[in-house]
């Protein structure tokens, strides 16, 4: 129970004035713009993006500097924003197999037509502190270049699919249900799922996944492959009477293959997760592919052994990192009613249990 | 009237290319060319005044399955009518209001005539950055290919 209190203006007044303050820091050292973040801090800037629903590395940079590094605050001020604008509509469902590939590994193939393009990657370093980034006014040597190719760069599972070993996609419905439309309802179908799991939080995603691999839902999956490049985004312009491209987005997308020996409904083929999140964010991308995995045990007619990740409820209800901050830090706020009333009644269970104690002795 | 017309007119293709073509600029640059061109802007109506706004992008389970809701993007739109009569629709990514009026208005004046002049001095300019923004980015993803080589082993040597 919350009531009124009145009287806190000014000291809130005061605390955002402070906050201002300390998110400038000391004023001897240049002010960070909003450009730097969006051009050095790109995978925050991502982050910030698939959670906040919301393709804009301007503003996601904005939300950064503001939240001073705080990216679920930034990401909560990115939802808040999106809130306030009209929707123009639905665009096409993006072409992932014609993207404009920075990077495009396979686990399972490795000589793949397209190739295995390592792209701008944290693997293979030492993970040693580079302390010459310390210095400032680095000249950064241009990286090398090779022969861009025009060949396609087909989707692993395309080579499975022809051969029938991978379980088939189905079409599905044009308009997915929208979870920041409607409550999240159960049951969740796949769409409604992905959608939760593209913005919902990266830790959490990545910790559920995790925990498929330690066994608890386990179900095998090999990376088929991981691609981070450009697509085109389009939509149909009702005025026009046709399609024109709106814009590009970078995107994350993971397809992982998964064993699988056949249940009671389906032969033995391999199966499909799958991951796709705004900008380069890959650890999100592979733990959305095996999270999705685990979710669809029903559909495939595998066992629930009872592990978190099958459990849609438990998964979508709890992805999401905006919701979970509310909750979780409302229990901060004056809770002055509700705790008093605890408080007498501990007292007056305190004072029963004491005189039940006094009469035994007595007795 | 269908989108997925299989064969659409020679006008629609060039409309739908300049209509891209403005819409995936680069704000500051777009600006900057529109405005090299065309100094004082020419007379028009707004019939929809820029507008910002998001549009819901929409992903495939598995690449190829059903569509589901990626996450939005930020979209500004604009519509014009010149005094011809001639209307323009200008779409941009992100939130720039000029950058969307620019795009309506380059739009109206190609349907009015003036579409070849407008290739030249803005279409063109922005077609060929893009695809040097392109070619720069695959020749970087080009250099990072692995070339996998065999170990020859010893009794084959």
């Amino acid at each position: 129970m919350y009531v009124a209190v009145k009287g806190g203006e000014r000291a809130i007044d005061n605390a955002h004035a402070w906050l201002a303050e300390e998110r400038r820091g000391d004023t001897d050292i240049a002010e960070l713009t909003v450009l730097q973040i969006r051009e050095q801090l790109v995978l925050a800037v991502n982050r910030v993006m698939a959670e906040g629903s919301l393709y804009d590395p301007d503003l996601a940079a904005l939300a950064i500097k503001q939240a001073r590094g705080d990216l679920i605050e930034a990401v909560f001020l990115i939802r808040a924003y999106r809130t306030t604008l009209p929707r123009f509509g639905a665009s096409h469902p993006v072409d992932t197999g014609a993207m404009a590939c920075d990077r495009r590994i396979s686990a399972t193939f490795k000589d793949l037509p397209g190739g295995q393009i390592l792209g701008p990657t944290f693997d293979y370093t030492h993970r040693l502190l580079d302390f010459a980034l310390a210095a400032e006014g680095l000249e950064v040597p241009e990286a090398p270049q090779g022969a861009p190719s025009d060949a396609a760069v087909p989707h692993v599972t395309d080579f499975l699919a022809r051969e029938d070993l991978i379980q088939g996609e189905p079409d599905g419905s044009a308009t997915p249900r929208d979870l920041t439309r409607e409550p999240l309802d159960f049951p969740a179908d796949r769409p409604l799922r992905l959608q939760a799991l593209t913005r919902g939080d990266e830790g959490f995603v990545l910790s559920m996944a995790y925990s498929t691999q330690r066994g608890y839902g386990r179900n095998h999956p090999f990376v088929g492959e991981l691609r981070i490049g450009t697509v085109p985004v389009e939509m149909d312009i009702p005025e026009l009477g046709f399609a024109i491209e709106l814009g590009e987005v970078v995107l994350t997308e993971c397809e992982t293959v998964n064993q699988f020996t056949g249940s009671k409904t389906e032969p033995p083929q391999f199966t499909r997760g799958y991951g796709l999140v705004f900008g380069q964010t890959e650890r999100k991308a592979i733990s959305m592919a095996l999270v999705d995995r685990a979710l669809r045990w029903e559909e495939l007619g595998e066992d629930n052994v009872g592990a978190p990740a099958q459990d849609a409820e438990f998964v979508l209800y709890h992805s999401d990192n905006v919701q979970a901050t509310g909750f979780l830090e409302h229990i901060k706020l004056p809770h002055y009613v509700d705790f008093q009333s605890e408080l007498e009644l501990i007292r007056r269970l305190r004072a029963e249990a004491m005189q039940a104690t006094g009469q035994e002795a007595a007795e | 009237m269908s989108v997925t017309d299989p064969k659409p007119a020679p006008a629609t293709e060039a409309r739908r290319a300049r209509l891209s073509t403005l819409a995936k600029a680069p704000a500051a640059r777009l600006k900057a060319l529109w405005a090299a061109h065309m100094p004082e802007p020419p007379a028009h109506d707004l019939l929809r005044a820029p507008e910002i706004g998001t549009v819901m992008v929409h992903g495939r389970a598995g690449a190829v399955g059903a569509p589901f809701n990626l996450g939005e993007m930020t979209v500004t739109r604009c519509s014009v009518r010149l005094p011809s009569g001639a209307v323009g629709h200008g779409h941009v990514q992100g939130r720039d209001r000029e950058a969307a009026l620019a795009a309506a208005l380059i739009d109206a004046l190609a349907e009015d005539g003036q579409a070849s002049a407008l290739e030249a001095a803005i279409l063109r300019p922005l077609r060929a950055e893009a695809e040097a923004r392109k070619t720069a980015r695959a020749a970087r993803a080009a250099a990072t290919k692995v070339e996998f080589f065999t170990m020859v082993r010893g009794e084959n040597a």
